[in-house]
């Protein structure tokens, strides 16, 4: 992708609070940046994982217990959310990866279960109400992240939302790092022939294994993002609607692009806040507009803006 | 005076209570050119599957270079320098003639693990990956989607992938299949430029490609050998004119 997209995104990232409502766009950068942890998975590997709010929604529950329990700093309140996904990782994916296809899946969603009945039921976790009134804290001890600034209009948060911003450039920035590396050679490979991919010398287990694991920590640094952001950690996260919706978030906006997720995941929370007054009605109409679109757009929005313009997205 | 790379000892599958391939004692000598043939459904490509681990065996034993290999992974078996080729041709259809040569070339460096570079440092690679697709003439179309190639090209660009990785030992499963005269040819040629300095190990139903190439034959009919030697002592051995060539050789 050219250099100058590159800019014009980070720009719009940039001035983003100054227009639209902070707290709508955290939200929306925590989803994308979930949704393309999902898709390194999904479009670079092949692999439907069907529980990935475990991971999301796991990081979530221990960043806000790191930070509100143990006092630890926001950035390290983030780091143990994500090295503990990564960890949930790498045992997910191990028992996982034996498996194919819906197989795969299955497999992932009765694993995500047992997370959520454990957050349901443990104590640490808060059971019904989840983790409620997570601090934001001090970055790095020193920069106060509840600080609003008055501009314009009123009050903003920028300190929260420069540091989200940040946190998902940089997920963004390891997605894009490994989708264009010697292992995402590899995992391109497997996902377009696997049986030619063992019999060049792919161990291609450990491939996947580990694509699962840096898709799953990512995940989780989206969810530790989340709880920060709405200072909550709850069941929903780690349900498997959540798991469902990002799943709809990426196919929504392309599978195997780079920026489809993006799109996908801004389409969805567009749309749930939009239409938050219309009540449980709402699942229906996203699911409605779902099956248009993947009846008219079958490679997402961003999968057939890339085929008309012949180039990768 | 015989130093073979390859054996089997009693091998044998079974599908179901079907027996695909039984007590098959295969013996390939270094440096040879061996061809496997046989009528469809003869067990060939099983026997392929079972050397190379992607079908477990139900009995019997493997041996590479004296080593049993009869418990390894395929990728294990990939990496002792074993390389196979697929009956429907197998390339990666959404990359490059290029990067499906370098991903074979990739294979040795110590990157693949490396999700933290940027995949310019396989750039060095380039140079050979374009020599071996020259080589099968594919130079021209190094640029292009592989799964839009002919599919003629296409298996060319198989073989270049599979002698990127140097094999010791090579296993071809129909490698002409389906493909007009002039083709047929060239892939001849190329499995004979190819053989210097390996073994090869070929399915082939073309007995004109067979007759030219090979060192040894060995003829299969229902998953055991039904003969084996020289073109010119299987091509004259009765069984073998009555239950394969028959009519079409006469
Ligand atoms: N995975 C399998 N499951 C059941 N039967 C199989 C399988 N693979 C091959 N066979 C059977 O084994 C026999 C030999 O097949 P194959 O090795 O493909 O023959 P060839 O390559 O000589 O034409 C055939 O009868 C085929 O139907
Ligand atoms: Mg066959």
């Amino acid at each position: 992708m050219n250099r100058f997209l590159w800019l014009a995104l980070i720009a719009l990232g940039l001035a983003a609070p100054f227009v639209v409502y902070p707290v709508f766009m955290m939200k929306l950068l925590c989803f994308a940046l979930f949704a393309m942890a999902f898709n390194l998975l999904l479009g670079y590997t092949g692999l439907l994982s069907f529980g990935h709010a475990a991971f999301f929604g796991g990081a979530s529950y221990v960043t806000g217990y790191l930070v509100k329990t143990s006092g630890l700093t926001p950035e390290l309140g983030v780091l143990g959310g994500t090295l503990f996904a990564a960890l949930l990782g790498y045992l997910v994916g191990s028992l996982a990866i034996r498996r194919q296809g819906i197989y795969f899946a299955m497999v992932t969603l009765a694993l995500a279960q047992i997370v959520y009945f454990v957050a349901l039921k443990a104590t640490f976790t808060g059971g019904e109400d989840g983790l409620q009134g997570i601090p934001r804290g001090l970055l790095f001890g020193l920069i106060d992240l509840n600080r609003h600034y008055t501009v314009g209009g009123g009050p903003l948060g920028l300190n929260l939302y420069y540091f989200i911003f940040v946190l998902f450039c940089l997920g963004f920035w390891i997605i894009h790092r490994t989708i264009h590396s010697p292992f995402g050679q590899v995992l391109k490979a497997i996902r377009e022939n696997e049986p030619r991919a063992i019999s060049l010398g792919y161990k291609v287990e450990r491939f996947k294994l580990m694509a699962f694991v840096l898709s799953s920590a990512l995940a989780g640094m989206a969810g530790s993002m989340k709880s920060l952001v709405f200072q909550l950690a709850s069941l929903t996260d780690v349900s498997w609607h959540t798991s469902g919706e990002v799943v709809l978030m990426t196919l929504l906006g392309g599978v195997g692009t780079v920026l489809g997720p993006l799109a996908g995941a801004f389409t969805v929370v567009t749309l749930q806040s939009k239409l938050s007054s219309v009540g449980p009605w709402i699942t229906v109409i996203i699911g409605g507009i779902f099956v248009i679109c993947v009846l008219v757009f079958r490679r997402g929005f961003v999968g057939e803006l890339g085929r008309l313009l012949r180039r990768p997205l | 005076m015989t130093d073979p790379i390859l054996e089997t000892r009693n091998l044998s599958k079974e599908f179901k209570g079907f027996s695909a391939v039984s007590d098959l004692n295969l013996r390939v000598e270094r440096g040879h050119i061996h061809a496997l043939i046989g009528p469809n459904g003869a067990g060939k490509t099983t026997v392929f599957n079972l050397l190379t681990k992607f079908l477990t065996p139900t009995t019997g034993t493997i041996l590479f270079n004296g080593i049993d290999i009869t418990r390894e992974q395929p990728a294990d078996i990939a990496l002792r320098g074993v390389i196979r080729s697929f009956q429907i041709s197998a390339v990666f259809p959404g990359l490059s003639p290029l990067e499906n040569v370098r991903l074979a070339l990739q294979r040795a460096t110590r990157t693949s693990y490396q999700f933290w570079k940027s995949e310019r440092c396989l750039d060095r690679l380039e140079d050979r990956a374009m020599e071996l697709l020259e080589s099968v003439g594919l130079g021209e179309l190094s640029g292009g989607i592989s799964g839009e190639l002919a599919y003629g090209r296409k298996r060319a660009l198989e073989l270049a992938t599979t002698l990127a990785l140097e094999p010791e030992l090579m296993l071809l499963d129909e490698p002409t299949q389906g493909m007009g005269a002039e083709d047929v040819d060239r892939i001849a040629a190329l499995v004979k430029k190819a053989a210097a300095g390996r073994t090869i190990l070929m399915v082939e139903h073309n007995l004109k490609v067979v007759e030219t190439l090979a060192d040894r034959i060995t003829v299969l009919q229902r998953g055991a050998i039904l003969a084996e030697g020289s073109y010119a002592a299987v091509s004259q051995d009765p069984r073998v004119l009555e239950a394969y060539m028959g009519g079409a050789h006469a």
